[in-house]
């Protein structure tokens, strides 16, 4: 069996299944955005769109949202990585970056959502 | 006919070129790859390449040519000259030994790993171990495979990673033995295919499927692999 330090559940069943249900998650999301925006969209104001988006749903659906990007987009871009990237210190440094910046993506979005 | 040919002598050349031979075809006549390669041999004793039966069974000519994977021996000129010009290069992604002479160490390695064999510690009923002819139909499709890499060595996935990905060669004889009533190490199988790489490198883009000399089909097998790894994890 291959093994990976950096691989996240060090299952590829795991990461496959992760990746499908993560990919659900955004889909939806983009949906409920595309018809909301459909439906209210032309002259939008700032409290229209903070009243959508305060609501106690749409904030754990944003944050739920987040974090499936969060999964989805570490197991994609180790994938990528590997495949791409052979220098081992080159590889590291550009995974320890996309650690870091979907780590304050995260951070940011709760922050946003449960900040105010 | 205009053949370009890649070259390469460790010996005596600093780097790889294509050499540009003419090659005067017999009319009326549909040759080979293979053909067209002997025709160059004959005045050219130096270029190499692997061949034996050339009839596409033992898998020893696989080459690529004019940018697709096959055996040289089955592949009819016409089928893959465009502008009349034949181009043979050695199988993409392995360390070319010498011409179109490639070094298949990896490949094997990735074929040893998946254990090729029966394994079964039940002493066997009678004389041999039997199975019912439904059982042995699932084996159709998978067993004919030659080993000639032509599919391996179509794959990106098997050209970044080939000491990690399994290859979708390797990866329908594992099926194969999966899927074999008289084998009793599924799970000892799974176990060891079950990480990011050996079989999940797979991204289905199916070169395997288009270039196999024996029109097997590897990614559905993988597929096969997949479902049987998602129920063992469910």
């Amino acid at each position: 069996m291959v093994t990976n330090v950096l691989n996240y559940g060090r299952s590829g069943v795991a990461d496959w299944v992760v990746q499908r249900f993560s990919a659900l998650i955004l889909a939806a999301y983009t949906v409920v955005m595309v018809v909301w925006l459909a439906v209210n969209g032309g002259e939008l104001t700032f409290a229209q769109w903070q009243g959508f988006m305060g609501q106690t749903w749409m904030r754990i659906f944003t944050l739920l949202t987040v974090l499936a990007l969060a999964g989805h987009a570490w197991i994609g871009l180790w994938t990528v990585a590997t495949d791409y990237m052979k220098k081992g210190a080159v590889r590291v440094a550009f995974l320890g970056s996309v650690a870091i910046s979907l780590f304050v993506y995260v951070v940011w979005a709760i922050s946003i959502l449960w900040g105010f | 006919m205009l053949v370009s040919v890649y070259r390469y002598n460790p010996e005596t050349d600093r780097e790889p070129y294509m050499q540009d031979v003419e090659v005067s075809l017999p009319e009326g006549k549909d040759l080979m790859v293979l053909d067209v390669l002997n025709l160059i041999k004959e005045k050219d004793q130096s270029l190499s390449y692997r061949r034996s039966c050339r009839e596409g069974v033992c898998g020893s000519d696989g080459v690529n040519m004019n940018g697709k994977n096959g055996l040289a021996c089955i592949t009819p000129v016409s089928e893959v000259v465009t502008g009349g010009k034949l181009v043979v290069r050695p199988l993409p992604g392995l360390p070319v030994i010498r011409d179109l002479v490639v070094d298949m160490g990896v490949f094997y390695k990735q074929y040893q790993r998946i254990k090729p064999y029966l394994q079964n510690s039940t002493p066997a009923g009678g004389r041999e171990r039997l199975q019912s002819p439904e059982d042995r139909a699932k084996l159709d499709g998978l067993y004919e495979c030659i080993l000639c890499a032509c599919c391996s060595t179509s794959c990106p996935s098997f050209w970044w990673n080939p000491e990690k990905f399994v290859g979708p060669s390797g990866l329908l004889q594992a099926y194969r033995f999966l899927a074999d009533s008289r084998d009793e190490a599924t799970e000892e199988r799974l176990a060891e295919l079950d990480d990011p790489f050996s079989v999940f490198r797979c991204r289905g883009i199916m070169n395997c499927v288009s270039v196999c000399p024996k029109g097997l089909n590897p990614t559905k097998a993988i597929g096969h692999i997949r479902d049987m790894l998602l129920s063992r994890a469910t």
